[in-house]
């Protein structure tokens, strides 16, 4: 019965968003606003039969309803509560579904919220973002239903992979859907600008809020992703360049460098192209990482099923690809005649070069990615293209990019002086420079050095910033607190303060990154029953084996007394559970986490009397920073997000101090 | 200074996306060469010969039945990775994964050397087993074959 209804479901849904996407369209063309009105009115119905449809399969999962095939692929019977509810998203039809409902309800926001603004453009985006909805109900009501049927009904689920069982994969998924399908609507409005010639500033603007919360989910969900591959799948690592990690990761450097060239054409009307292109690129990029992911084309640690949806996904991208570069070429007259760049040395080269190098870093990493695909086909070779590749390319290229990240917030607009950049820069490159000279003291390798070096670099730049504008501040008006004088930072100028905030959790973050790379040690060991093993400052005393028979697994612990300087401070367990649809063992690792390093082990092979055990151990330094660095910059984009009031523009001008004010008076202040 | 020709502004800008264009060619280009990994069977293995040695390859195969010694004590690996017609011998130090048993198929990553034994960095578990279920094993089995599969002592036949 479920399975009748939800497919009805979909396929009403389907329906809905078709005439939709004609009524709104012919409405915007023939100026009958009628048709538009109810093209609206379409978009809240279709959020409603979506919602439905989710809730139902979600009743059915909460049910034990095996009926329903994906109910039996993704519970069994025990499986708690919250992870049959999580289940919606556990395996590709439902995830399918999730998506849909995140984008009607993202539709039907952008509706109610800005329905009576920018009355011209809105009928189209609406009319783009009915179309991605039908292309997604279409995929789900022909190749692959969340509500299809099975008959007969077994007795028992087969239940999600025990490795999608942890708290991480509950919200893993929803953040990067909320990522991706957040872009759809800066993308949406674009295409709604070439459409309708409104190629300045307004399709930015109204959807800011849109793309800066797309991207903080992006990068969330990428982070928590990496917390799961390093907790979870126990390899040791929390990044491995697998395809579908890169397919998340190219979305995400194409909305950092939309995400910072929108600020130019808000400043000074430039790159309006580029931005279109941009919002295009990072649209495509979601949709084409969606396929990497579903299509199975490069088989990796994620591939969830082999089906036809790849071609599919592969004609959808094509021809929105095709009709989007067709309007920008429609369009190409009106984007001349844009200012141009004064210097080389400016604030607006600085945002370029950003770009550049973003788009550069996405370009390697694609090809990267799809070069066995294409040897393969081309030549008839199979390769392989991992971490060595990617770290070689891409590594250079970061470290550019976060010096520019400290460059870009301070250096003047249009054209920065001699007078401007000494004043900005010359505690930071001190900074910089002292760092290094103490981090060459305990260690030569360079890359920790060049990371050392600018990190320092970065965050000089900040604390400068915020230095100068509480100064600033508590001259204007003597007798402030130095609290008082922050807080009005953050409340006069949220995007550009919660803006450094956010990128000093980036720094953060690389810092963990870079070091955990560079000096991590590894171990692969084999002790017996009270031996001890020393790696790095640790001495671990195996101490003896431990096996439990668990309703639906049975576990295996190895117990370790950890020791340091001759004293315990702390037990670990290392361990593998089995599971009985499982064909593999699942790792249990066992991690001691301090903000300096990571103790990390993972059993191997166990003597079946417990007598010795075979290990992968790892010290990690500093991963901790990269958790650290993303609950910064959660911190960062909330203070960006949220509306501030308006600005005025002597104190703004006191407090930033750049040199020459930009032409317009557009403020970079928090008041959207 | 500003550029007002327009001309030159365009010139300026396919001269910039082509350097572009160039820089990440170069990038890639470089980058692959020494970090692409070929993937070969035993047999092509064997009629590459010489020129095979020191390259990184992944080697895939069965592992040959009664091939796999472990030498105690130590880490150290040797077994055999066949496939119809031809067969190599594989020595590994550390720890294979949870997946490797004889009369499985294993893929292994490492340089094959002048003294035909493919010397093995890492044994990589086969992804698309991963996340997929036994189908053809009963579930009673496939928990014993995986318990045994970690806790030595017990070859699993």
């Amino acid at each position: 019965m479920i399975s009748q209804l939800g497919s009805i479901l979909l396929i009403t849904a389907l329906a809905v968003a078709i005439y939709g996407i004609a009524a709104s369209v012919l409405g915007a063309r023939l100026q009958r606003w009628e048709f538009v009105a109810s093209a609206y009115r379409a978009v809240l119905w279709l959020f409603a039969l979506v919602t439905v449809a989710a809730l139902l399969l979600v009743m059915a999962l909460v049910t034990y309803d095996f009926s329903i095939a994906y109910v039996a692929r993704n519970t069994l019977r025990g499986t708690p509560l919250y992870y049959r509810v999580t289940a919606l998203w556990g395996s590709l039809e439902g995830s399918l579904l999730l998506w849909q409902w995140l984008l009607s309800l993202f539709s039907a926001a952008v509706v109610f919220s800005q329905g009576r603004k920018i009355r011209d453009l809105m009928p189209y985006a609406v009319a783009i973002l009915l179309t991605v909805s039908a292309f997604f109900l279409f995929i789900m009501v022909v190749p692959a239903n969340p509500f299809r049927a099975q008959f007969p009904v077994p007795p028992d689920g087969r239940g999600l992979n025990p490795l999608l069982l942890t708290t991480s994969m509950i919200f893993h998924p929803v953040f990067l859907y909320l990522g991706f399908v957040g872009f759809t609507i800066p993308f949406a409005f674009a295409i709604g600008a070439l459409v309708t010639g409104r190629l300045g500033e307004e399709w930015i603007v109204a959807t800011r809020r849109w793309t800066l919360m797309a991207w903080y989910f992006l990068t969330v969900g990428i982070l928590i992703g990496g917390w799961w591959a390093y907790t979870t799948l126990g390899w040791g690592g929390y990044w491995a360049w697998d395809p579908v990690e890169n397919a998340s990761f190219m979305p995400w450097l194409m909305g950092t460098a939309f995400l910072h060239s929108i600020m130019i054409q808000e400043y000074r009307q430039m790159l309006k192209t580029w931005n279109l292109t941009l919002v295009i690129m990072t649209f495509m990029m979601t949709l084409f990482g969606t396929f990497l992911t579903r299509s199975g084309i490069i088989s990796s640690v994620h591939a969830f099923s082999n089906s036809s949806l790849g071609a599919y996904f592969l004609l959808f991208i094509g021809l929105l690809l095709l009709f989007s570069l067709a309007a920008l070429v429609y369009r190409m007259d009106d984007l001349r005649g844009q200012p141009e760049l004064d210097s080389m040395l400016s604030r607006e080269t600085t945002f370029l070069a950003n770009n550049v190098i973003l788009v550069v870093i996405t370009l390697t990493v694609f090809l990267g990615t799809m070069f066995p695909v294409i040897a393969e086909a081309v030549r008839g070779v199979r390769v392989s293209v991992g971490a060595p590749f990617f770290n070689k390319v891409t590594v250079p290229l970061a470290y550019l990019l976060l010096l520019l990240m400290g460059i870009g917030p301070l250096i003047a607009w249009r054209r920065a002086s001699w007078d401007n950049l000494k004043r900005n820069f010359t505690y930071p490159t001190l900074a910089a420079a002292g760092t290094a000279l103490i981090a060459a003291l305990w260690t030569r390798n360079p890359y920790a050095l060049i990371t050392f070096a600018v990190c320092a670099f970065v965050t000089a730049t900040i604390v400068f910033e915020f230095y100068k504008g509480v100064y600033a501040r508590r001259k204007l008006a003597p007798g402030t607190s130095v609290l008082r004088a922050l807080w009005t930072l953050f409340t006069r100028n949220r995007r550009r303060y919660g803006g450094f905030v956010v990128h000093f959790g980036v720094v953060l973050t690389i810092l963990g990154i870079a070091v955990s790379s560079n000096f991590a040690v590894e171990k692969e060991v084999r002790v017996t029953r009270g031996e001890t093993v020393q790696v790095g400052d640790y001495d671990l005393r195996y101490e003896g084996m431990r096996a439990y028979d668990e309703v639906y697994r049975e576990v295996v612990w190895t117990d370790f007394t950890v020791m340091r300087g001759g004293r315990a401070i702390a037990t670990l367990s290392p361990g593998k559970s089995f599971h009985p649809n499982e064909q593999q063992p699942i790792a249990q690792v066992g991690i001691r986490s301090t903000p300096w390093e990571d103790l990390y082990m993972i059993l191997g092979a166990v003597e079946q009397d417990g007598s010795a055990a075979t290990l992968k151990i790892l010290v990690n330094p500093m991963v901790m920073w990269i958790w650290i660095g993303g609950a910064i910059i959660t911190l960062g984009a909330l203070v960006t997000v949220i509306p501030g009031r308006p600005t005025r523009r002597s104190a703004i001008a006191a407090s930033e101090a750049t040199g020459p004010a930009p032409a317009r008076t557009l403020e970079y202040s928090g008041s959207r | 200074m500003a550029i007002s020709n327009r001309r030159t502004r365009r010139l300026k800008l396919l001269i910039g996306a082509a350097v572009i264009a160039m820089a990440i060619g170069y990038l890639v280009y470089g980058g692959l060469q020494d970090t692409i990994v070929y993937f070969v069977t035993p047999s092509e293995l064997e009629a590459k010969g010489v020129s095979a040695h020191g390259k990184s390859l992944r080697l895939g195969g069965l592992v040959k039945e009664g091939s796999w010694v472990r030498e105690d004590g130590t880490l150290l690996h040797t077994f055999e990775l066949a496939d119809e017609t031809s067969t190599i011998r594989v020595r590994f130090r550390g720890i294979p994964p949870d997946l490797f048993g004889e009369g499985r198929g294993a893929l292994v990553e490492g340089t094959y050397g002048p003294d035909g034994i493919f010397q093995a960095k890492t044994i990589l578990a086969k992804h698309s087993e991963e996340y997929k279920a036994a189908q053809d094993h009963a579930a009673e089995d496939s928990r014993a074959i995986m318990y045994n599969s970690v806790i030595k002592g017990s070859q699993t036949q």
